[in-house]
């Protein structure tokens, strides 16, 4: 018996790698919800606008280390991060200017938008892969641990060790303070107030003098710039690929789905639902149970649900089970 | 001329004309009310007034001014404001909210204006912070009259304000919709309620199949026994 190994175990192995990506998917989840809410279609095209902005974001990262620029112990990445959003912002100002605009001016159905929103990730995917290129990228510079496995070790006399790595320390910060202003911005300001009446009511917030097209730029903008930031906190947390993106699309809908499509709150609560249901399931509990039971007591094999290839199942799983149980999502979102 | 004059309206929303030569007048700080069957065209011709349905004839004139052209949101910007039968509120958003929206085009005095609706609605000032959605119909409903005051108009049109209202809310809502007229804002109102709304009325329209059957003040409409027999049930 070994409470404290045990939970160290479980702090390093699920709880805070879990938070990390919770946080990244809660940002990217947000952007499809505000798309979803105010655009009213599913944007199948963030997992790419995440790929480009973070693309982006490397490019001017790399130009500024050869500049001999650097905020260290921060990586540089987060310096090259307005130029990120401000590039990918845009993008997506031109798509909507190319692509959606004729479609909202026809008021086309929703799922015309979405078939071309694949259109438009397919695009965006293709112009990721030029620009920056198909291979994995590390490109965090800054201090790799607050604090270090070995070093906890030492300090504690602890058995476990405990890793806190600075990108996960940067992604939850970094996500509060965005989440933060999301929120004051969409509950305290003129355009913000304009948007979620535009999401609420759209022929009343034109007759009471809403510009649409002034809300859609808007919500173009922000989007650009929860993708970009989310992006780039899930490539200096792990790496930059830009399939894996496209694959973060998955989780970041079921993220959104199940908090409630059209609510930001529901994202950000559905990000770290599916986070910590994915590396739950995925994990091996066998080093956990066997601070806690008597030695002879923990099982040869693994204690894991799936093996770690499945994990895109478990936001698959969690997404059939809301949408059978309870289609509104969580916190009861706009689809119906 | 009248303060508006919606004069020979003909057209509908698709190739069928719905609006046969109708015609409604308003004069400054006076009420009108346009009665009728269901399916008379109350509310198209209301939709008309406020341009969105496609006039082929007619014209709609606001104080002297032809506005036939304009869209909805610039006739809000002209001083007419409407108040849609459903879906009136920002239902997640909170009663103040809801009513700075109604004053998104003003910069100045949007604080008296607020004074002014809960004045009028005192209710709305205790459930100010309280989500539009979660109120009771005849509260939403105030919140969507006290919304379209904030853009100050001078014309306020209301399509069925007291539709699923319950009768003491809807008496209620009559008598704060003459105060609102007594403060020189002329009012153009659809009603099911037709007894009660001429009652409120200096002006009655009654239309028949889009095309008005009977014009005069409301009180005339009310004794006119052709009127009480066909259209007020005797």
């Amino acid at each position: 018996m070994d409470f404290l190994n045990a939970i160290v175990a479980l702090l390093n192995f699920v709880i805070i790698p879990a938070s990390a990506y919770g946080a990244q998917l809660a940002l990217g989840a947000l952007g499809v919800t505000l798309i979803y809410g105010i655009l009213r279609f599913s944007n199948f095209a963030h997992g790419d606008t995440m790929a480009f902005g973070t693309a982006i974001t490397i490019l001017v990262t790399w130009g500024l280390q050869s500049l001999g620029v650097s905020i260290s112990p921060l990586p540089t990445a987060l310096l090259a991060l307005p130029f990120g959003i401000a590039a990918t912002a845009a993008l997506v100002l031109g798509t909507d200017r190319a692509v959606y605009r004729f479609y909202r001016k026809k008021k086309s159905d929703p799922i015309i938008l979405v078939m071309a929103s694949v259109g438009v990730m397919f695009i965006m995917n293709g112009i990721t892969r030029f620009v920056i290129g198909v291979r994995d990228i590390q490109f965090d510079d800054g201090v790799r641990f607050v604090i270090n496995a070995r070093e906890f070790r030492t300090a504690t006399g602890l058995a476990e060790g405990l890793a806190l790595r600075s990108t996960q320390v940067i992604t939850l910060v970094t996500a509060v303070l965005v989440v933060w202003a999301l929120f004051w911005f969409l509950g305290r300001t003129r355009t913000g107030k304009s948007m979620r009446a535009f999401s609420d009511n759209e022929d009343l917030a034109l007759l009471s003098g809403i510009n649409p097209e002034r809300v859609v730029a808007v919500t173009w903008i922000i989007a650009a710039a929860l993708a970009t930031i989310a992006g780039t906190l899930f490539g200096l947390d792990k790496s930059f690929k830009a399939f894996n993106y496209f694959q973060l699309l998955l989780p970041i809908f079921a993220a959104a789905i199940v908090g409630g499509l059209g609510n930001p709150l529901g994202a950000i609560a559905g990000g770290f639902v599916i986070s910590f249901s994915e590396v739950a399931v995925t994990f091996d509990f066998r080093k956990v149970v066997a601070y806690l039971v008597p030695g002879d007591w923990t099982p040869d094999g693994p204690i894991q649900l799936l093996s770690t290839e499945y994990k895109f199942a478990v936001s698959f799983a969690i997404l059939i089970i809301v949408l059978l149980f309870r289609p509104t999502g969580i916190f009861r979102g706009k689809s119906s | 001329m009248s303060f508006l004059e919606a004069a020979n309206m003909t057209g509908g929303y698709g190739a069928a004309d719905i609006l046969h030569s109708c015609t409604l007048r308003v004069e400054k700080g006076q009420i009108a009310v346009i009665v009728g069957p269901n399916g008379a065209g109350k509310s198209t011709a209301m939709k008309a007034v406020f341009g969105m349905l496609k006039l082929r004839g007619g014209h709609v004139m606001l104080e002297g001014e032809d506005i036939t052209q304009l869209s909805p949101q610039a006739r809000v910007a002209k001083g007419m404001a409407f108040v849609p039968q459903t879906s009136n509120v920002f239902p997640s958003m909170s009663v103040e909210e809801n009513l700075e929206m109604g004053a998104f085009l003003r910069r100045e005095g949007v604080a008296e204006t607020m004074e002014q609706v809960y004045a009028l609605f005192p209710i709305l000032r205790d459930k100010r912070l309280q989500a539009a959605g979660e109120l009771s119909g005849g509260q939403r409903q105030q919140v969507a009259v006290g919304r379209a005051l904030m853009t100050e108009p001078k014309l306020l049109m209301l399509d069925e304000p007291t539709a699923g209202v319950s009768p003491i809310v809807m008496d209620e809502l009559f008598d704060r919709i003459i105060e609102v007229a007594r403060t020189g804002i002329s009012i153009l109102m659809v009603e099911q309620n037709a007894r009660q709304a001429l009652s409120i009325a200096d002006m009655g329209y009654v239309l028949v199949q889009g095309s008005n059957r009977y014009t005069d003040t409301g009180e005339a409409l009310l004794a006119d026994p052709d009127v009480r027999r066909t259209f007020l049930g005797g």
